[in-house]
């Protein structure tokens, strides 16, 4: 499973650019599955048939990560850049950008107040000594990523993008175990989702399912002088209350309750007071969908230093692995 | 003059009334169907029964305006603005009023009678009022309800040897380019929405594409450019005269990226002079577009404007062309790849 991180989260996908995330998921789980497709927006529809009494469950997890664009090449071929998604200011100086093309860079800053840092104050390096050379390497309006390698210490890994790869890792691992399932399970690997949860949408205006879930990162409140969060690190499979894109359907939130304890699957709640996830498109589509979200904690988030614990990890894929054969009449 | 007539037309978002009766009569002939639905968007049909992918145009009818919401006892206009208008372009601006186009200028206090302090800072909207001439209340009740908007009386103009200055370029530039392509002769089913209430929230574009269930969409507009004295290079979004720009990402949307190189194609085959967008920042009807039922491949094109949602904005002639061939060169493209299935 941690090769599977690694290879997720150090592969190329800022929001609008997932293919090579989605191609490569592809290549995972093709052979566990009865269906495989994509769609306009750019998710990835793994499906799995069930019983004839079951009902349709879509599992959310995004592939897309934050990152800049380009929006002005200089003279001496340095770069000035835009964000993409929620990208933190205090993240970004001395960062590695990396462009789909290969072409690396560092981001620096004008001279200045670090009070004073916004994001026209910086620029990317790539080592072009003018714009000739600049313009070899990367175009006007490219997308490109924090570029930043996995790190294995152990039960806790660190890097870029664990949002949202790891939770399309937990839902690949699940995909692999789970054999005749009850439900109909639709494993949707969204685009899109940093930059308004786009994917999600229009992913369940087609698929019409009977419950959704989100498998996303939250945040966690243990690390020193942190903001108060009742999540923390191994402490379990996180599963949501609210955040301010949702207020998990109080059945469903029963029902992941009721599964962890019935399973004796580690897990905490979550209330989430800032951020939303896929979950948050998918409980207002159509006539609506009850929906929730299983979330990994993860600390440093949006940073290029996301750390999870593979303990929580494996707890999410007990949780989801679980969910796929539960009668949810009661829904 | 088309662009004329379509920048000193009226119509505040949900109001568009005007500029809809005059965007129908140009294109009722070169149509086969065309309706206003609920909200008040005019889609218009060309081909609705012909082979081949289902393509929408938008391109919004609304503008930014100033909505009437109370007279005073002497007869002056208080306003709200609709839409993003900056208070500080406002003072001393003449204004026609209401359906009844009832003249009239933004007054305030005069400099020999501002106490210093006021003196240091620009009117709030809520300082300014409208002087229609009435002498009272019930004079000014009679010429103006509230609820009705003042619009800037300014008149379409040539500057120099190619811009042009005139309001409402955003998006009068973009309905001005869509009744031009209605007229080409295509082979496959083509739509045009010229919506309504994008400048509240792009109210009216996610509704027209549920019905028109298009395969690709164009959003044609009239987009904010930086490029004046006092502004660093590297933060002009767009620069008027460099051609019309092709936006990669907006705060609502990231267009189809396949859609996006072709659009690139095909202008550097026509020898189309293209700019990127360089800002990430703003929002067109493609955000609503994008994510009708279950998705839509969007592209974004718009014509550099300055001084948008101002009294006066100034854009290019060689861009609006620039956007005019862009657009029928990919849709004959479109048309020639069709053909050959």
């Amino acid at each position: 499973m941690k090769t599977v991180i690694k290879q997720l989260t150090e592969a190329f996908g800022p929001s609008g650019y997932e293919t090579e995330v989605t191609g490569l998921i592809k290549t995972m789980v093709e052979e566990y599955v009865d269906e495989i497709k994509t769609d306009v927006l750019g998710n990835l529809f793994a499906i799995k048939k069930g019983s004839q009494d079951g009902r349709t469950i879509m599992f959310a997890a995004h592939t897309d990560e934050i990152g800049i664009v380009v929006t002005h090449i200089d003279d001496k071929g340095f770069l000035r850049f835009g964000n993409v998604g929620g990208v933190g200011i205090s993240t970004l100086v001395g960062n590695r950008v990396r462009f789909a093309g290969g072409a690396v860079g560092a981001i620096y800053q004008e001279k200045g107040s670090w009070k004073e840092l916004t994001i026209d104050k910086l620029y990317i390096d790539i080592g072009a000594e003018n714009k000739e050379e600049a313009l070899q390497k990367v175009k006007l309006g490219e997308f490109g990523i924090f570029h930043r390698e996995f790190e294995d210490l152990g039960d806790r890994l660190i890097a870029k993008s664990m949002d949202d790869r790891v939770g399309c890792a937990v839902l690949i691992d699940a995909l692999k175990k789970i054999r005749n399932p009850k439900n109909t399970l639709y494993f949707v690997f969204t685009s899109q989702e940093e930059v308004g949860l786009r994917g999600a949408r229009t992913a369940a205006y087609g698929l019409e399912p009977d419950l959704g879930i989100a498998l996303d990162v939250t945040l966690t409140g243990d690390m020193p002088e942190a903001r108060r969060m009742e999540v923390s690190l191994g402490k379990g499979a996180a599963i949501k209350v609210k955040d301010s894109s949702l207020i998990t359907h109080p059945k469903v939130k029963d029902l992941l309750v009721n599964l962890a304890e019935e399973n004796k699957i580690p897990y905490q709640m979550e209330v989430l007071e800032a951020g939303g996830t896929d979950a948050g498109a998918i409980h207002v589509t159509k006539a609506g969908v009850p929906s929730g979200a299983i979330s990994i904690p993860t600390r440093y988030v949006h940073s290029p230093s996301e750390m999870v614990d593979i303990r929580d990890v494996k707890a999410c894929v007990d949780l989801v692995v679980a969910l796929a054969n539960k009668d949810l009449t009661s829904i | 003059m088309l662009l004329a007539r379509l920048t000193e037309a009226n119509g505040a978002p949900g109001q568009e009334g005007e500029v809809r009766d005059l965007i129908r009569a140009e294109i009722e002939p070169h149509v086969h169907e065309i309706k206003t639905d609920a909200l008040g968007n005019l889609i218009a049909i060309k081909n609705p029964d012909a082979q081949g992918p289902k393509v929408m145009l938008a391109a919004h009818m609304d503008e930014v305006a100033l909505m009437i919401v109370g007279i005073e006892g002497n007869g002056f206009l208080k306003f709200r603005p609709i839409g993003g208008v900056d208070p500080r372009v406002l003072v001393a601006k003449s204004v026609l009023v209401g359906s009844k186009k009832i003249p009239g200028v933004i007054g305030s206090k005069p400099i020999h009678l501002q106490k210093p302090p006021e003196r240091e800072r620009a009117f709030t909207m809520q300082e300014l009022l409208i002087d229609i001439g009435a002498k009272n209340k019930e004079e000014a009740e009679r010429l103006v309800k509230l609820g009705e908007c003042a619009y800037f009386t300014t008149k379409y103009e040539e500057l120099g040897n190619s811009k042009v200055k005139a309001k409402a370029l955003d998006d009068r530039v973009g309905c001005a380019l869509a009744i031009r392509l209605l007229q080409e002769e295509v082979s496959f089913p083509l739509i045009v929405a010229f919506t309504v209430q994008e400048e509240v929230g792009l109210r009216g574009a996610g509704v027209a594409t549920y019905q028109i269930r298009p395969d690709l969409a164009l959003v044609l507009e009239g987009t904010t450019a930086s490029d004046v004295p006092g502004t660093d290079e590297h933060k002009h979004a767009t620069t008027v005269g460099e051609g019309p720009c092709i936006t990669v990402i907006d705060r609502v949307s990231i267009p189809h990226p396949p859609l996006v190189q072709e659009l690139f194609a095909v202008a550097s085959e026509e020898g189309i002079k293209v700019q990127v967008r360089r800002n990430t920042a703003g929002g067109t009807d493609a955000g609503q577009i994008q994510l009708s039922e279950e998705g839509v491949k969007v592209a974004t094109i718009a014509v550099p404007c300055r001084y948008i949602h101002s009294p006066v904005s100034v854009m290019s002639k060689n861009d609006y062309e620039g956007a005019y061939k862009l657009v029928k060169s990919y849709l004959k493209r479109l048309q020639e790849r069709e053909a050959s299935k």
